[in-house]
């Protein structure tokens, strides 16, 4: 008779605390809450702007309270790194060839943070103007 | 002179007798030039010859000796004491497979899923052996090069944190298989394999941690193999959407 008998071990609930790569790497995804919280903000600021001027006043004021200004804080630094993180990811997506050779890594992620600069030049103009 | 050692622990479990896993201490002689695996060699021989582990090749290509050294999947072969010490050393059996017995997992899951993706060029018509084989370019070779250098280890299906939470997901080694013949000229199964990959638990459960690809001890690169298999799910997909079957 067979004496086999597998174990199957549990994953614990913690499992992402155990390994600093799974714990940057929750950070990471979960910076999209904070990324959601703040886009939800926005959507209200422009919907409150479709109500008139004090109504958007009144939300412009909101947003000086320190519990708004900690809360864009956070949401600006996860931003952040969320767009170093995802930068660095981004060349194991993209095999681009290139006379029979492929495109090296750090000309894509280079690549990337021109295409944030120049993107972020753009927006800056339109709001200024 | 009295010759200096090195503690390692090891998770054993004998499905005769345990209902669990425990651990238990070993202390093996320490040489810089030691390997994991040649410290438990050590102990199967002078300390304990009922500890079970897989092992073959001893050079990292057979992908037999995977096991977690202190909590990261190494081929035993390739992690080396002098590494570790004067600190102990940790063995656990590859994470995320049953264990067998000891260092010994089963890997059924992971070798009916290679068997699954149609692991052999399908061409797009036979050609009986007098009209020769079938050629490519060193170019259309590089293409998929490096995706066909696994060796079906399973380090990084115990690196996968989504195929710890559920095991339905085809998982790093095999998505990189297909991405292999796939991507190679001499092929024409993509059609079918595509089928595996656009699911949910094809490339759509991974949600790029990334890990695979860094304790890959044959630098496959398997997270890389999964993106690009994404592009093409995703090209698919908008291309099925105009262009039914």
């Amino acid at each position: 008779m067979s004496k086999r008998k597998p174990y199957k071990r549990e994953v614990p609930t913690d499992w992402w605390l155990k390994h600093a790569f799974y714990t940057k790497y929750m950070i990471r995804e979960g910076s999209s809450i904070f990324i959601t919280l703040y886009s939800l903000i926005l959507a209200w600021g422009v919907f409150r702007l479709s109500q008139g001027e004090a109504a958007f006043n009144a939300w412009m004021t909101a947003l000086e309270n320190p519990f708004a200004i900690i809360l864009h804080l956070i949401a600006l630094a996860l931003a952040c790194y969320h767009t170093v993180t995802w930068f660095s990811l981004a060349p194991k997506a993209i095999a681009l060839w290139v006379k029979g050779k492929r495109l090296e890594d750090k000309v894509i992620i280079a690549g990337h943070y021109a295409a944030l600069v120049v993107i972020t030049l753009f927006c800056l103009i339109i709001v200024t103007l | 002179m009295t010759e200096s050692t090195i503690s390692i622990d090891i998770l054993r479990y004998r499905p005769e007798n345990d209902e669990k896993p425990f651990t238990q201490t070993f202390e093996v002689p320490y040489s810089p030039d030691f390997s994991v695996l040649e410290a438990l060699q050590y102990i199967k021989d002078h300390l304990d010859s009922t500890i079970s582990f897989r092992w073959s090749c001893r050079m990292a290509i057979c992908g037999s000796c995977g096991m977690m050294v202190n909590g990261v999947p190494k081929l035993g072969c390739k992690a080396f004491l002098r590494d570790y010490y004067p600190n102990k050393v940790s063995l656990e059996p590859l994470a995320n497979f049953p264990i067998e017995r000891d260092l010994v997992v089963v890997m059924d899951d992971f070798v009916n899923k290679l068997e699954s993706i149609k692991p052999y060029i399908i061409p797009e018509k036979e050609k009986s052996l007098d009209e020769g084989t079938y050629q490519q370019t060193p170019l259309q070779m590089e293409l998929y090069k490096q995706f066909s250098m696994c060796i079906n280890c399973g380090l990084c299906y115990a690196a996968c944190p989504q195929y710890a939470l559920d095991d339905k997901f085809t998982g790093p080694a095999v998505l990189a298989l297909i991405a292999r013949y796939n991507r190679d000229s001499r092929d024409h199964g993509v059609a079918e394999r595509m089928k595996i990959v656009n699911q949910e638990e094809g490339v759509w459960g991974c949600t790029f941690v990334g890990y695979c690809s860094v304790v890959c001890p044959k630098d496959v690169d398997p997270a890389a193999a999964i993106q690009l298999l994404k592009v093409e799910s995703s090209k698919d997909y908008l291309i099925g959407m105009f262009k039914p079957d």
